[in-house]
């Protein structure tokens, strides 16, 4: 009963963040001389950017491995076919020729955003919302889509045992890519050539007629649609269905005993974790101006299952903090070890290109090793308390040793 | 005909090689219950020492040395990433297997620079030689024949020895195994130095054949031969070593289909489309045990 | 087959029951009655079918052979096919032959009304008390999960939070309710494994060894609280019981089997005198 006063506190937080974002976006215009992080092409923005991605993969993927105890390896996969659902959908039919000139044209001649175009009208407001509603219904698309083949290839995994599972849907993931980089379905795909042309988070940005930024959204659009994703698989893990994920991760046995249908909530756990996996691809082709399909290996898999490693398995504000720190370290940080350094005649030994990766894979496998249970556990970030509000009287759960 | 036998001939020369490196993560996997994701890495950084060593030191030393030096790092990696979560749920296992992966390939990146390296030319083995009308490397030849003796030396290996039967018990029970007083720890360990062992004459014989080395060289040969093993019947020796030879003609074969289909992008993805049909129709694989769990 | 009381609806009627692994016949034959809101224990030495043969009525296992009816109703129904027609050594192999092949999963079971216990105890362990009860909830819960997730479904999740906190009271429990489950004593735990059983409004109650590992103390209580739940919910109880304490002090009617055969039934007192149950139990005695 604790946990559901927990959600009001926390809405109040993701609200705050994005206002928050919003500002920080544009600060710098607000005032003038502020140093250069503060300025639009900043790190810091790429970065806060690519972490608003990764974060929902990675929550989606916890979701199953974490919650669901599904150890599944698909997730570049997932992400792959919804970059690809979002990159087809919304590019111009105008610019269609020029993508897809290889092969002499794209097999869908329409657009989304077109689309909503031709009756909300193509410029001032009236384009601008044909815009967001085209790209937000894209966005769903290309979720469902991830979702649909989540479903379809959920009959056979599903039934697999853990690491069978894992090695399954990382397969599935490798088949994927090699799909959609298959010259003959050129016409769809772009064969292995990338797709671009499509609105991107810049595309937010609020212009006036000379295409001057007047406000910049492109920031805040990948924080408001992760945060809006995040809070509905929150409020999907705290249900009676979370609860019902949990137990099958707990103990497979006892929940078909308790009359929890194995395959009914696993795929269900899959599918969703697929959707939200699809939506964090088409959000990553939005932050990449492209969508390539060798782009989507398993490395990035592996990559997203160590960022929720190091948050803690089974903890949602730990994947998102752990993807921030993980982004920010390997994007910003420790960027200064993949360049030469002196320090006056004295080289420092050792930093050159890659070495910024080696060390963060010492740091992970530390992580690992010796704190497996990563930044969180399976706790989370009370939000109650961090707004100062009264402690709940009843006593909070346990951790689990 | 001479298309057929040289298509014919690679495929059972990668099948080969794919074997050695699947011998590994079948022994593995018997004992451990551990996808041991690192091991197509060790075979890359084999092969990378293969180059360095040899641009150093006489081939009749390096070549040895490779070897060495990859038993090395096979039984190092175990102590230190596996051994400490030996009692910790399965798949964190795996996620340290994954993270030695991850760390193997970045190294190997940082050391070569990210760019592919060349594999030095060695003796006999990379000399051309005429079969049957068809131009090919001696490797190719010797590839089966070696892959069957060693096969064979192990199978000898575990069926009549002592560590061999202390082998064969942990795969069947490794609590009971402890309790019995075999050195659990000991037998993984030889295990791992198998498993290395015959990824470095895999690499040797492998990257003989390849233009370069790049660090995400052994990912994707590493990702077959586990197929291979899990078809073969995880834990089998003889079915891991027939899954990769299939394995390697099938893939072979498809890469030499007629270019307008433009079907070689799907040479990898068929070994994961043979791996779902596998695990969907028999989990168990061709010569594997199938398990049930205690209520 | 005996002159037992027909007087009784039958809950849970199992007829020649077959489960075999392999070569190996591990309940064997097997029939027998349960009738409604009485308590009937099936007990054997070690190894003699027990929980096997409670795995085959929970659909954990599918039987080789035979039949398992609830409530008048089929169930279960398989006949051996395919390799198992071959190395089946059981009898009755044609008799379901023409029949449709039944084999519902164990949550379609519980959904009809047959809940369970576990020999070594299944708690969701990273839940608390309160959440193990309130987590078996889930199958009788008519939402979906649109409905759960964009709280569309708060009156009957208050409900079900309500019950579940009306049955932690009842069995002694809410004193706990935000502990991990597992941090409970073992004799709770056992008392915590039958509350989250009742949680799915079963009809029939199936107890595997439900006082094994308890003192002597804790098991007449636990017969007195099996006497009392049975009269609140109006179930029906079939245990597998070990103590014999416990099964002459609450069984209705007894069921012995030995190597998956059956070997003796009747009242306890007509158990308790029958000679091969005796000879059955001599020498394993000690074991328990």
């Amino acid at each position: 009963m604790k946990k559901n006063k927990n959600i009001l506190p926390a809405l109040f937080g993701v609200a705050a963040l994005l206002i928050f974002i919003i500002l920080l976006e544009n600060i710098s215009a607000i005032i003038p001389g502020l140093p250069q992080v503060f300025q639009p092409t900043s790190p810091l923005f790429t970065v806060l950017k690519k972490a608003a991605v990764y974060s929902l993969v990675a929550v989606s993927m916890n979701l199953l491995n974490g919650f669901t105890g599904l150890f599944s390896l698909g997730q570049a996969g997932f992400m792959l076919l919804g970059a690809y659902t979002y990159a087809i959908l919304t590019v111009p039919a105008s610019q269609k020729d020029q993508v897809y000139y290889l092969f002499g044209g794209c097999a869908f001649k329409f657009s989304i955003v077109d689309l909503f175009q031709s009756f909300l009208g193509s410029s001032g407001a009236g384009g601008a919302a044909a815009m967001v509603l085209g790209c937000l219904l894209s966005i769903i698309l290309a979720g469902c889509m991830a979702g649909f083949f989540a479903y379809l290839i959920g009959f056979p995994v599903l039934r697999l045992k853990s690491d069978y599972l894992a090695i399954a849907t990382l397969g599935f993931a490798e088949i994927l890519r090699a799909i959609f980089q298959w010259q003959k379905l050129g016409p769809i795909t772009n064969g292995a050539n990338m797709i671009k042309g499509f609105p991107t988070f810049s595309s937010f940005n609020i212009t006036d007629a000379n295409g001057n930024v007047l406000v910049r959204l492109s920031t805040f659009v990948p924080f408001f649609i992760t945060s809006l994703c995040i809070v509905l698989i929150v409020l999907l893990i705290r249900s009676s269905y979370g609860r019902a994920f949990q137990s099958i991760r707990d103990d497979e046995v006892a929940s078909e005993a308790m009359g929890i249908g194995l395959f009914k909530h696993k795929m269900l756990s899959f599918v969703i974790s697929s959707f939200f996996a699809g939506v964090g691809g088409a959000l990553f082709a939005m932050y990449v101006a492209n969508a390539q399909a060798k782009a989507f290996t398993s490395t990035m898999t592996y990559e997203i299952l160590l960022i929720v490693v190091i948050g803690g398995i089974g903890s949602v504000s730990g994947s998102v903090l752990a993807t921030f720190l993980y982004v920010a370290c390997s994007e910003w940080w420790l960027r200064f070890l993949d360049s030469e350094m002196f320090i006056g005649s004295f080289k420092v030994p050792l930093l050159r290109n890659g070495f910024r990766m080696v060390v963060f894979s010492i740091v992970i496998m530390v992580i690992v090793l010796f704190f497996s249970r990563g930044i969180m556990g399976n706790r989370e970030i009370d939000f109650g308390r961090l707004l100062g509000k009264k402690r709940n009287v009843e006593t909070g759960k346990k951790k689990v040793g | 005909m001479e298309y057929v036998i040289s298509v014919l001939l690679s495929g059972i020369s990668v099948g080969g090689q794919y074997a050695l490196i699947a011998i590994g993560y079948t022994l593995v996997y018997g004992i451990l219950r551990l996808i041991n994701f690192a091991h197509g890495d060790v075979f890359m950084v084999a092969g990378l020492m293969g180059i360095y060593l040899t641009s150093a030191l006489p081939i009749t030393v390096s070549l040895p040395l490779v070897i060495l030096l990859t038993v090395l790092l096979g039984f190092t990696i175990e102590r230190a990433a596996y051994k400490p979560l030996r009692n910790a749920p399965r798949m964190s296992v795996m996620i340290s297997a994954i993270g030695v992966s991850y760390l193997l390939q970045n190294t190997a990146t940082y050391v070569t620079g990210g760019q592919p390296m060349t594999y030095p030319t060695i003796p006999f083995l990379s000399d051309t030689v005429n079969v049957a009308g068809t131009q090919t490397k001696w490797v190719v030849i010797i590839t089966p024949f070696l892959v069957l003796a060693l096969v064979l030396g192990l199978t000898q290996l575990i069926h009549h020895t002592k560590v061999g039967m202390a082998m064969r018990a942990v795969s069947k029970d490794f609590e009971t195994s402890r309790l019995m007083g075999i050195q659990v720890n000991s037998v993984i360990s030889v295990t791992f130095i198998i498993g290395s062992a015959l990824a470095a004459v895999g690499s040797i014989l492998f990257f003989t054949n390849y233009p370069a080395i790049t660090p995400m060289a052994g990912a994707m040969p590493g990702l077959k031969a586990f197929v291979a093993a899990v078809f073969g019947g995880i834990g089998s020796i003889p079915g891991a070593v027939l899954g990769a030879f299939i394995i390697g003609i099938c893939e072979t074969i498809i890469k030499g289909l007629p270019s307008a289909w433009d079907v070689s992008v799907f040479s990898d993805a068929f070994t994961f489309a043979l791996l779902i049909i596998i695990l969907v129709f028999k989990p168990q694989g061709l010569f594997g045990e199938a398990a049930t769990d205690k209520v | 087959m005996s002159g037992k009381a027909k007087e009784n609806e039958i809950a849970l009627h199992l007829e020649n029951i077959t489960m075999q692994f392999g070569g190996v016949v591990s309940v064997n034959n097997l029939t027998l009655d349960v009738p409604m809101h009485k308590i009937i224990a099936l007990i054997g030495p070690n190894g003699a079918g027990k929980t096997t043969a409670f795995n085959c009525i929970t659909g954990v296992y599918k039987p080789t052979n035979g039949l398992i009816e609830f409530m008048g109703k089929p169930m279960v129904r398989n006949h051996p096919s395919g390799k198992d027609a071959k190395t089946y050594k059981g009898e009755n192999a044609d008799k379901y032959a023409s029949d449709e092949v039944l084999s519902p999963t164990p949550d379609e079971i519980t959904k009809l009304g047959i809940a369970r216990t576990f020999q070594n105890i299944r708690l969701w362990k990273s839940m608390t008390v309160f959440e193990n009860v309130l987590t078996a909830k889930h199958m009788r819960a008519k939402q979906n999960v649109f409905s759960a997730v964009f709280r569309g479904n708060l009156a009957e999740e208050n409900r079900m939070r309500e019950e579940t906190m009306e049955l932690l009271k009842e069995q002694g429990l809410d004193a706990y309710k935000d502990e991990l489950a597992v941090s409970l004593p073992y004799g709770l735990q056992r008392r915590l494994e039958i509350a989250r059983a009742l949680a799915t409004n079963p009809t029939l109650l199936l107890l595997d060894e439900p006082a094994a590992g308890m003192n002597p103390q804790e098991t007449l209580e636990l017969a007195d609280f099996v006497r009392e739940i049975r009269k609140k919910y109006g179930l029906t109880v079939f245990l597998i019981e070990h103590h014999m304490d416990l099964v002459m002090n609450i069984s209705d009617y007894i069921y012995v089997i030995d190597f998956g055969s059956e070997i003796a039934q009747g009242v306890p007192e007509a158990v308790q005198k029958n000679q091969k149950v005796i000879e059955a139990y001599l020498g394993v005695a000690e074991e328990e």
